[in-house]
């Protein structure tokens, strides 16, 4: 079927090198002594562990459940008894350990029982479910549990479910294999997505160095009678990467910054990802295995169904490497990683395993300054500025990093391909957004910190406030007691003292004041010659005006108690309260 | 151990690329050295021996590894320019000032390799054409055949300076015929002598020119270079050219005289696609080339100097930060909203 290509700009196209695995079927990888199941395996919630040291786990009893949406379960690869759950090295760059499930096979290979779905018949939910329960995620490389995608965005058509199987990167022919020998089944996991997506097309992308497979999937799609359009796609790297194949088949560009291409009414979907869920819906059968290549410096390069959990050492000796294999790359030689050791394990998303010697990669010449020759920018897919990238990184401008659009940036590895001045040009990117990040998280603590602070701070004020109301109250309940008493003695005495009397409406201010004062007096009528006494209304008001000043300016506070002391200025300067 | 990805890298590196650059110079150095003779040879052995060791001197100095960067090629590239666009003839002293200069105040005080903000070799000679005019305005005599000992002794000063052995370039000439104001002075006899304005441009320089075109293309073929600034040069240059040339060709001369003389092509090819000092993006190259093809002509027809090459493309490099960054293209997926 003929249909118009789109072409995306830039792409490299690197020595292939996968003739080497790509000759021999599939071959199945032996029981290795014993299993290592990282439970974070896919973007997401990392599964729970739902097992213990000393548990008889079955093949594809789940051992971890699904954490949220977005997380998908994990499974014992085969029948045997868990050994211990405990901190491992996983397969990331970070060489970082994570809980893992470590299971020692019985030997006796023994399923637990499965539970295929009728996914026509049930309800959509339920599919979605079920996925997630056998822990389908996609095998592509970023690992997103299936279910997650299998939603078109509400309110955008869904106009074209994409099939990738370009498997741009070279070395690597696992999903090769796949679409040559089990290529109905592939079919039939398209037609799975297909029922639940109903888009209006559905588009298989095939690389043109792959026509085996290109052959075996038109076939398949014949036979099945099936819709589908498998169009052979120029080779050239990275016509894999989801955006780019988007870009070839339908000319649509997903701006980078855009999270889900179901926004654009597309959705991809890797041939490996089909094929197990329809392993999963029609079967039953847990993700437990995959197939993986294995190929580089070694004797006898091809691809093996593994269980997921086999140490990579054990997997590559299955390929006899040359002795002066001095490591072990995982993925492919454009963005895979060495790994820390060969007892890290085979994990969902592990595609290829490369061993590494210098003849096939030469160690890499000393770094040059870079002379802006631009080769990085007509290299980049997604038509970003790696030079300017570079600089701004370099220089921790980090902001200016993000005005060249370095979230774009799907560190595919073409521009540090091309770069005459050999600058690994994909480090410093990747140096920049973890610090970008870094610094992201730093400031929403800070943030979050600096509304903490504000928040004691502001119930520390409503509480001062609320004592020093609280006290002036007491002192005004207290003083009107006083002022009574007071008033009492001065109507023994003749002189009419109601005047001095405070009224019981008076604000605590000045109630506070007048207790102090009250109190004062009567200390010194106790102690004092009686030569104020007899004074005319005026003449006390004045006097008691005199003695208010000084009781506020602390001129009198040793006369005063503490207590009224600080209670009084407190709520004379506090303008809040 | 440490290696990140990518594992597989094209076999590339600065000094493939500046050693292709000295192989594209080849066919135009070829016809040069036809028409002047040995002396430009001479010129060039003198260039990169005096910028190889200053280029050393400057990487001690700045204590970088010598052989690294004394291997990566740009000072070669940086001498043979200063080679090409100083008169044949000069006196081997000026070549190396421009050279030492270009080197160590245009190139290493700026950063050293890819930190220059000018064309070295343009520096050198905006330096000496300001420092030394009367001996940077002295071309060789059209026609003067001299052997390789007799330039050699011309340009080591063993031997005197005659002012017939010298003469202005044919653009210099009719610059110089046309400020005499004579009003009944008409290019198309002025062109016609043969003797020096030849079928073209300068008798002889068409096949310079044609030889740098050649070079040129190659460097495009082999995408060391992009279209963009050449072309947008080259269009600019006969657009302007060609305008004045239909209101009075009298007074004017014809696009193609001045695409083949003096620096015209070596400048569009190999000058002002410099990525160093020149602008990346594919509007800014479009800019740069236009600018400096327009600035070339004004400079060359109404300004002071006998070609305006070099000042043209300085003035660009002086623009290219901004050019670059007002002229950002979109990025994938962000076309239609930019």
């Amino acid at each position: 079927m003929l249909m118009d290509l789109f072409k995306f700009k830039g792409g490299v196209k690197p020595p292939s090198n996968k003739l080497q695995s790509n000759h021999l079927p599939i071959a199945q990888a032996p029981m290795p002594s014993r299993l290592v199941m990282p439970l974070h395996q896919s973007i997401g919630g990392t599964p729970r562990p739902i097992v213990a040291a000393g548990d008889h786990v079955l093949k594809g009893q789940m051992i971890g459940e699904a954490d949220g949406w977005i997380s998908a379960a994990v499974h014992a690869p085969t029948s045997g008894t868990v050994v211990e759950v405990a901190m491992h090295v996983r397969p990331h760059p970070s060489g970082l350990d994570s809980l893992c499930v470590v299971i020692e096979p019985d030997g006796k290979d023994e399923w637990i029982a499965r539970t295929p779905i009728d996914h026509n018949a049930a309800a959509p939910a339920d599919v979605f479910h079920h996925l997630q329960q056998c822990g389908i995620v996609g095998l592509g490389g970023a690992g997103f549990p299936a279910h997650g995608k299998l939603t078109p965005t509400k309110g955008v058509p869904m106009d074209e479910l994409i099939i990738n199987g370009a498997e741009c990167e070279p070395f690597i022919t696992c999903d090769d294999l796949l679409m040559r020998e089990r290529a109905d089944e592939v079919v039939r996991g398209i037609a799975v997505f297909r029922d639940l997506l109903q888009p209006k097309k559905v588009l298989i992308g095939i690389e043109d160095n792959k026509p085996e497979a290109i052959a075996a999937m038109r076939a398949a799609v014949d036979a099945l009678n099936e819709p589908f359009s498998v169009v052979a796609v120029p080779t050239l790297y990275p016509a894999g990467g989801a955006k780019q194949l988007i870009r070839v088949l339908t000319g649509k560009e997903v701006p980078g910054s855009m999270r889900s291409t179901a926004d654009m009414g597309v959705q991809v979907f890797n041939v490996g990802t089909a094929y197990s869920a329809w392993r999963a819906i029609a079967h039953g059968e847990p993700l437990i295995s995959r197939i993986l290549t294995v190929t580089g410096n070694v004797h006898a390069p091809r691809n093996y169904e593994v269980l997921i959990g086999t140490p990579m050492g054990e997997l590559l000796a299955l390929a006899q490497p040359h002795p002066d294999t001095d490591g072990i790359l995982m993925g492919g030689p454009m963005m895979g990683f060495l790994i820390p050791n060969p007892q890290v394990p085979v994990v969902k998303t592990t595609n290829c395993l490369i061993a590494h010697d210098d003849r096939l990669f030469p160690p890499k010449a000393p770094e040059m300054p870079c002379i802006r020759c631009g080769a990085c920018a007509r290299a980049c897919p997604h038509e970003l500025q790696p030079f300017e990238m570079y600089w701004f990184s370099r220089a921790k401008n980090f902001g200016k990093t993000q005005e060249y659009n370095i979230f774009d940036c799907i560190e595919c590895g073409c521009c540090s391909y091309v770069c005459p001045s050999r600058i690994p040009l994909v480090q410093y990117f990747r140096f920049a957004k973890s610090e970008i990040w870094a610094r992201e998280r730093e400031k929403n603590a800070s943030d979050q910190a600096k509304a903490r602070f504000e928040f004691k701070q502001l119930r520390e004020e409503r509480e001062k406030a609320d004592k020093a109301e609280k006290l002036a109250k007491a002192a005004a309940a207290q003083a009107a007691k006083k002022a009574a008493e007071a008033a009492a003695a001065a109507a023994e005495s003749g002189a009419d003292a109601a005047v001095a009397t405070p009224a019981p409406e008076m604000d605590a201010k000045r109630a506070a004041i007048e207790a102090a004062m009250a109190r004062a007096k009567a200390q010194r009528e106790a102690v004092q010659p009686k030569n104020t006494e007899h004074l005319a209304p005026d003449q006390q008001k004045a006097a008691d005006e005199i003695e208010a000043r000084r009781v506020a300016a602390h001129l009198i506070e040793d006369r005063v108690s503490s207590e009224e002391a600080t209670a009084a200025p407190t709520a004379q300067l506090d303008p809040k309260s | 151990m440490f290696a990140p990805a990518p594992f597989l890298l094209k076999d590339v590196s600065v000094s493939q690329v500046m050693i292709q650059v000295c192989v594209a110079l080849i066919p135009g150095i070829a016809a040069y050295a036809s028409l002047v003779g040995p002396a430009i040879l001479v010129q060039l052995v003198i260039t990169t021996v005096a910028a190889l060791v200053t280029e050393a001197l400057m990487l001690k100095l700045r204590g970088k590894p010598l052989s690294l960067f004394l291997t990566d090629g740009s000072v070669i590239v940086t001498a043979w320019l200063i080679a090409l666009t100083f008169p044949p003839l000069a006196p081997w002293w000026l070549v190396v000032t421009g050279t030492v200069f270009a080197v160590i105040v245009a190139k290493h005080l700026y950063g050293g390799l890819g930190q220059n903000p000018f064309n070295p070799a343009m520096v050198a000679f905006a330096v000496c054409i300001v420092a030394f005019p009367a001996l940077m305005s002295q071309w060789p005599s059209v026609g003067l055949q001299l052997g390789l000992i007799d330039q050699m002794n011309i340009i080591l000063g063993w031997a005197p300076r005659v002012d017939t052995l010298t003469g202005a370039t044919p653009l210099d000439a009719m610059k110089t015929a046309l400020k005499l104001g004579d009003s009944s002075f008409d290019i198309s006899t002025l062109l016609a002598n043969q003797d020096i304005y030849g079928n073209f441009a300068g008798r002889g320089w068409e096949w310079v020119a044609a030889g740098y075109l050649l070079g040129g293309l190659w460097l495009w073929h082999r995408k060391l270079i992009t279209w963009h600034v050449p072309l947008a040069f080259v269009a600019s240059l006969s657009l302007i050219s060609g305008a004045l040339w239909l209101y009075n060709p009298s007074q004017f001369a014809s696009p193609l005289f001045h695409m083949l003389s003096g620096g015209a092509m070596l400048g569009a090819f190999f000058i002002a696609t410099d990525p160093v000092s020149g602008c990346t993006t594919p509007r800014g190259k479009l800019i740069f080339g236009a600018g400096a093809g327009l600035l070339a002509y004004i400079i060359r027809v109404f300004g002071g100097y006998p070609d305006g090459v070099a000042f043209a493309i300085l003035l660009m490099n002086l623009c290219a930060p901004v050019i670059d960054l007002l002229t950002q293209p979109p990025v994938f997926g962000m076309k239609d909203k930019a």
